[in-house]
């Protein structure tokens, strides 16, 4: 499975992560060589097999609705870079 | 007094001189920040040396020990891993991403600890958000392995590993996703174990793969591993996938004798690739199981050789779904030199993460991408299923299975850090455990040249106190475990307590 340098950038623009040229052409090369190590498992009979998507057999969890105290507002803005009084401060999503 | 030899101590008999005040948790604890001093410029396991803290903490333990209010732990110097959330303690991931985050809580196992007494002494070294095999890949600093300072201690609980193995704290926490506990304690001559996934809360654990991930103990021996778990065990309402479960006390499991244990032994785990020597200690360990009267049985996991694909697609998916929080936003790194908010976004990231997190983020989103779900994730995911049924199967048969940790003893820096698939080859014989969820441990099981050699014990669900036994049987029966790196060489040599 050898990516293209188009679709190598395609993937970083789902994932949100910037770039350079050198960056793209080397994670091209190194996620094509990974790739080709996961064709391994076309030769692996899944037929009718259920997909497991967590190791525990879990069920749901259901508890009382029970009121509480929420964490302090000073704690929830403790670690955010941009704050303007009570408020995190973004960059405008509409231009 | 005498001075307190913390590169040999187990919490145990440190537990038997608090008790008989022989020594104060302040001298025990100072004793500790001692040994960190003289060789943390060597081993590099920290990132951070929380000293008022602990001698606070340690304070504190000699008021309860005092007042008669003891458990296990009460007093202990113990480090946690960086990705173990510590209220107003730096909880870095070893990232520039979280470099200055400081928690306003603590993660459930950090209470269950500081609850018991125990005091942090730090936050240990991991490759960056715990993706790697090496703890090169930390965006700090490497640690290096106490048995020689130019290899590395595995990873990623490298820090973890190492300041056990170095006696610069008695016991620790890891977290174990791919091998992550029991590859480090293998390649540093300490014991690691995972435990059965949601037996230990997640809680405030930074989330590397969800459906994997899972907090255990790195400890000089098996008895101290069963009064950590003992500490760290049962059941979180903050975690949904934690287990309701009655926990039992693990230290019942220590001392039982295990004639007549079912041992199987999977010729998968004996493959090209595994060191002579690895592959020599761990026939040699399998003849102990025997003489200790186990019935060994050589046994077959055929859908062992895809766990590396199976894991390689499912852990990176579910990590680029999780690190998708990092936004520069409500916590982290933010880059501020930038045009929009797509741009700062982008920048953040760029910044903020380094090579194998964003490998790993690229890999697993492209995996979820539309086109490719089926190919690999959906695929991955049913793979698992069969290796879940597999290892099903082995336990109808057996009550533990018995394998090397790791295919090699600790390689040298630098050696595999061009060559992703190389580091990922690391993991082959620890990953399958976490794929089905069950309880693994590593113990020290011979040495080559000079390098410890990690014997690899699994059970099935819930099968710790069974796991426990078993190692703490072969344990007894071995001297492996006594073996301790010469600080004062630099970390080259071994050196046998006399």
């Amino acid at each position: 499975m050898r990516l293209s340098t188009d679709e190598v950038r395609h993937i970083a623009l789902l994932a949100r992560v910037g770039m350079s040229d050198e960056e793209i052409e080397q994670m091209r090369e190194e996620m094509s060589h990974i790739l080709e190590h996961f064709d391994v498992l076309s030769q692996v009979d899944t037929e009718g097999v259920e997909p497991t998507g967590h190791s525990a057999d879990l069920e749901s969890v259901m508890r009382d609705d029970e009121v509480a105290a929420s964490r302090p507002i000073e704690d929830v803005l403790a670690n955010a870079p941009q704050l303007e009084g009570a408020f995190i401060r973004v960059r405008a999503v509409l231009e | 007094m005498n001075p307190i030899d913390v590169m040999d101590l187990t919490v145990g008999e440190a537990r038997g001189l608090l008790d008989s005040k022989r020594v104060s948790s302040v001298d025990l604890t100072r004793a500790v920040l001692d040994q960190i001093e003289s060789v943390e410029a060597q081993t590099r396991a920290f990132v951070t040396v929380t000293k008022e803290v602990a001698l606070k903490q340690a304070r504190g333990a000699d008021t309860r020990i005092a007042a008669g209010d003891v458990g296990p732990l009460t007093g202990i110097p113990m480090q946690l891993k960086d990705n173990l959330c510590t209220k107003d303690v730096a909880t870095t991931c070893s990232s520039r991403m979280l470099e200055h985050f400081v928690p306003t809580y603590d993660a459930t196992v950090t209470r269950h600890l500081s609850d018991a007494g125990a005091v942090l002494v730090g936050k240990g070294n991991l490759d960056e958000f715990a993706m790697g095999s090496s703890t090169e890949s930390s965006a700090f600093f490497p640690t290096r392995n106490p048995w020689d300072l130019t290899r590395v201690p595995g990873g990623s609980s490298g820090g973890p590993a190492t300041a056990v193995a170095a006696g610069e704290c008695l016991f620790a926490l890891g977290s174990d996703t791919g091998g992550s506990i029991r590859q480090p304690a293998a390649l540093c001559g300490v014991v690691g174990l995972k435990p059965t996934y949601g037996l230990v809360s997640r809680y405030g654990l930074v989330a590397f793969a969800s459906s994997l991930d899972q907090i255990g103990p790195l400890t000089k021996d098996v008895a101290d591993s069963a009064i950590v778990l003992n500490a760290i065990a049962g059941h979180d309402p903050r975690d949904s996938t934690s287990i309701v479960h009655e926990v039992p006390d693990y230290t019942r499991a220590l001392g039982g004798n295990i004639r007549g244990l079912r041992v199987g032994v999977p010729t998968e785990y004996f493959v090209e690739g595994v060191e002579p020597g690895v592959e020599e200690a761990v026939r040699t360990a399998t003849g102990v199981f025997e003489e200790l009267g186990a019935r060994v049985v050589e046994t077959s996991l055929p859908s062992s050789p895809y766990a590396m694909a199976v894991y390689y697609i499912i852990a990176p998916s579910e990590a680029s779904a999780n690190l998708a929080r990092y936004d520069g936003v409500k916590y982290g790194y933010l880059a501020r030199h930038a045009d929009s908010m797509w741009d700062a976004l982008e920048k953040t990231r760029q910044e903020g993460f380094g090579p194998e997190v964003k490998r790993r983020i690229m890999l697993g989103t492209y995996a979820l991408s539309a086109g490719y779900y089926d190919a690999y994730y959906l695929k991955a995911q049913k793979v698992r299923t069969l290796i879940r049924r597999e290892f099903d199967e082995a336990f109808k048969q057996f009550d533990v299975l018995v394998m090397p940790t790791s295919p090699s003893v600790a390689f040298k820096l630098g050696e595999k850090t061009t060559d992703p698939i190389q580091m990922y080859l690391n993991d082959i014989f620890t990953l399958p455990a976490n794929i089905a969820g069950i309880p693994a441990i590593s113990l020290p099981g011979g040495m080559v040249d000079g390098l410890p050699v990690g014997l690899q014990i699994m059970a099935p669900r819930l099968g710790e106190m069974t796991l426990l036994r078993a190692a703490h049987a072969y344990e007894q029966a071995t001297h492996w475990h006594k073996m301790r790196p010469d600080m004062s060489k630099g970390g080259n040599g071994a050196m046998v307590p006399g």
